[in-house]
């Protein structure tokens, strides 16, 4: 599960991760829920249907699945399966009632995302009539959650339908994906910006998981500048003492034109540089004080296509994340 | 500035005595809390009586503006002398979903009435968790500031909504239902003439409702409608008035983003949408934008001087600031073009540029230099 403030790339991330995970001939299936088409976007695919297609291949044999979970479907699915009527959706249909079903009674929503996601997570090759039990379809089920504002309501789909069902399929339903995302083998990332408010999130967000006994998995800290200069310069520049002489120099040394001019420009770009690494770093030691692991998600600057989702991929894996 | 791109006069917008709403609205994340927050105080600066009504704001940026709770009621912002001109002032308030909601009950229903649907367990639900009463309650509120006439400017912060579209179709959506076909269905007392006209069709849609969302919750929905039915049949009339509303010249939309591809498609989405939908757009603010101080030096210059530097060796410093203005002389291009797509989409949008600061905004000091930089530089007042 991918949390975040909205804003921070939680789906870039969640794709990246999805693509680490599957490195080395894993199959993972990234999973949005949000109705944004946010993972075509990401992998400059057509707006993905209500289906598990292969949206890439990962590195090793790897693969890539992706599903835009939409609740509509996900309701008519639910009662052909349940009921082996197509008729129900159509009277449902009629009376307005599949807005009602999926938008207004509350928690319903929810749970036909959420039961949708940890339905793949449960399901095994040779389907549910085989009596012997398949290996998993799916190695790993990567879903692009709601915001931090949400999250915790979202997951805690029990909670929710409580006042609502309190028997019948719905409830079922949500008990099955309350198990699922309950036990060890879901966790819940945060991904935040160096920033105080997407950190702040991050915070509230997994002081509330917590509370609710689910399991924290990573901070994932995106978009972080990386200093480029050596400690000594960088906390010189922090203060404004940037050697001007000494950059005009070394652009006289390129022949560079106007040198003195543009090296007390480049002094206060230098500055402010060392100001946003000295605000990011303070960022980074409180996400580190939260507890779970911090990753790192390099800032590409350009905008994320599949070969910069690879490299962000890549330095996941570096950072110890795979199957 | 870059070519054919009109700047939005944020000041004229904000001292144009016939504006009298401004709704900051875009995808999340992209700082409509904080724009709408320094407009409130450019706003005062400017002479205006101003309110700002915000939804879930940081912890940090509401005590800036001395909102220690959500209580629905604009409180009075302590603006030190320079911070307001002579008769201006800025009020803020945080948007309480829930009880926006009881007071439009209790306004309209004899107390007994009253109590029996706030206590109504689908009642509850619908008022705090529906995803489009946040939507619903952000209009509503803007509605009644209007109608109390107190407010020379209200300035009001959209909800973060899982799609632009939320804010826009949610009171039509709510009102919809609440006045729907369904309801009435629903509500209809079993075996009248209203019900048994529906034919066939209605035992077994409730039937299959109470399967999906269980007997008891039906019943719930059954005893909601019947007392709310009666309280305001006119939901939908209602919806429809505060939609109406926004379209009236009296109201301009900002839509705020920021320079990535994201944001900036669902900016141009957004642009699209209020234009369909005739609402009045003043422009856009375009936020977190990046410049540099360095003139004339292309971040390929500076990358291939950078190059030449670290094998000549000896120039730490300069080759590190090369580097750095390399990508910072890129990420200003890279923006540039991605405004430079949307102006040339959306023509004629004029547009407000707010550069990234290196620190969060969680002053009335911060806060004003972002309204600095939303109209023409400081104010004196």
């Amino acid at each position: 599960m991918v949390s975040g403030k909205g804003g921070t790339g939680k789906t870039t991330a969640a794709g990246a991760l999805a693509l680490a995970l599957a490195s080395d001939g894993g199959r993972v299936l990234l999973v949005e829920v949000e109705g944004r088409q946010g993972i075509a976007e990401l992998f400059g695919t057509g707006p993905l249907p209500y289906a598990e297609r292969k949206v890439v291949g990962a590195r090793g044999g790897g693969e890539v699945f992706a599903l835009a979970v939409d609740a509509e479907a996900a309701l008519m699915e639910y009662l052909e399966m349940f009921y082996g009527i197509r008729r129900a959706g159509q009277v449902l249909t009629r009376f307005g009632a599949v807005d009602f079903a999926t938008t207004i009674a509350p928690g319903v929503r929810d749970v036909l995302l959420t039961g949708k996601a940890t339905e793949a997570v449960r399901r095994r090759e040779g389907g549910r009539r085989s009596r012997v039990q398949g290996p998993h379809v799916y190695d790993a089920v990567v879903l692009d959650a709601p915001p931090t504002g949400r999250i915790a309501q979202f997951l805690c789909v029990n909670a929710e339908v409580a006042g609502l069902a309190r028997m019948g399929p719905i409830r079922n339903h949500a008990d099955k994906a309350m198990a699922t995302i309950r036990s060890s083998a879901t966790a819940v990332h945060f991904v935040a910006l160096p920033e105080e408010m997407p950190a702040q999130e991050a915070a509230d967000g997994l002081a509330e998981i917590r509370e609710a006994g689910l399991h924290p998995g990573f901070v994932l800290l995106n978009m972080a500048h990386e200093p480029l200069l050596a400690p000594e310069a960088l906390e010189d520049a922090e203060r404004g003492e940037v050697d001007t002489d000494a950059l005009a120099q070394g652009l006289k040394a390129v022949r560079l034109d106007a040198p003195k001019e543009t090296a007390a420009a480049l002094a206060r770009e230098v500055t402010e540089h060392a100001r946003r690494v000295g605000a990011e770093s303070a960022v980074r030691e409180r996400l580190r004080a939260l507890g779970p692991p911090l990753l790192e998600l390099p800032f590409l600057g350009g905008g994320i296509d599949t070969d910069a989702l690879f490299r962000i991929a890549d330095r996941l894996t570096a950072q110890g994340v795979g199957r | 500035m870059s070519g054919g791109t009109d700047r939005l006069d944020v000041d004229a917008l904000l001292s144009d005595g016939a504006v009298r709403t401004v709704v900051c609205c875009g995808s999340g994340g992209v700082g409509k809390t904080t724009t709408a927050a320094a407009l409130g105080l450019r706003a005062a600066a400017l002479g205006r009586q101003a309110v700002v009504i915000t939804v879930d704001p940081a912890r940090r940026l509401a005590q800036s503006m001395g909102l220690s709770e959500l209580d629905n009621t604009p409180r009075p912002v302590e603006l030190p002398g320079s911070f307001a001109a002579p008769g201006g002032s800025l009020h803020a308030m945080m948007l309480d979903m829930k009880r926006t909601f009881d007071e439009i009950v209790e306004a309209h229903a004899a107390p007994e009435r009253a109590r029996e649907i706030l206590a109504n367990p689908f009642y509850r639900s619908l008022s705090s968790s529906f995803t489009g009463t946040q939507e619903y309650m952000a209009m509503e509120k803007l509605g009644q500031l209007r109608e109390d006439g107190d407010w020379d400017l209200i300035i009001v912060d959209t909800p973060p909504s899982r799609s632009a579209l939320d804010f826009l179709d949610a009171p039509e959506r709510l009102g919809r239902f609440l006045d729907g076909r369904l309801i009435r269905v629903l509500g209809a007392p079993a075996r009248t003439g209203a019900f048994r006209l529906l034919g066939a069709g209605v035992g077994m849609l409730t039937g299959m409702l109470s399967k999906i969302v269980g007997a008891q919750a039906l019943k719930d929905v059954q005893s909601f409608v019947a007392s709310f039915d009666a309280v305001f049949g006119g939901f939908q009339e209602r919806a429809e008035r505060t939609y109406r509303r926004l379209q009236d010249p009296g109201t301009a939309f900002l839509v705020v983003a920021v320079p990535e591809s994201d944001a900036v498609r669902e900016a141009a989405y957004f642009v699209e949408r209020l234009a369909a939908d005739s609402m009045p757009l003043a422009g856009m603010v375009m936020n977190r934008t990046h410049r540099t101080p360095v003139d004339g030096l292309s971040a390929e210059q500076a990358m291939a001087a950078c190059t030449e530097l670290e094998r000549q060796g000896g120039h730490p410093l300069a080759a590190a600031a090369l580097r750095l203005h390399a990508r910072a002389a890129g990420l200003r291009d890279r923006e540039a073009e991605l405004r430079g797509r949307l102006s040339a989409a959306h023509p004629g949008v004029p547009v407000a540029e707010v550069p990234a600061r290196t620190r969060d905004v969680h002053d009335l000091a911060a806060l004003r230099e972002v309204g600095d930089a939303l109209g023409g530089g400081p104010l004196t007042v």
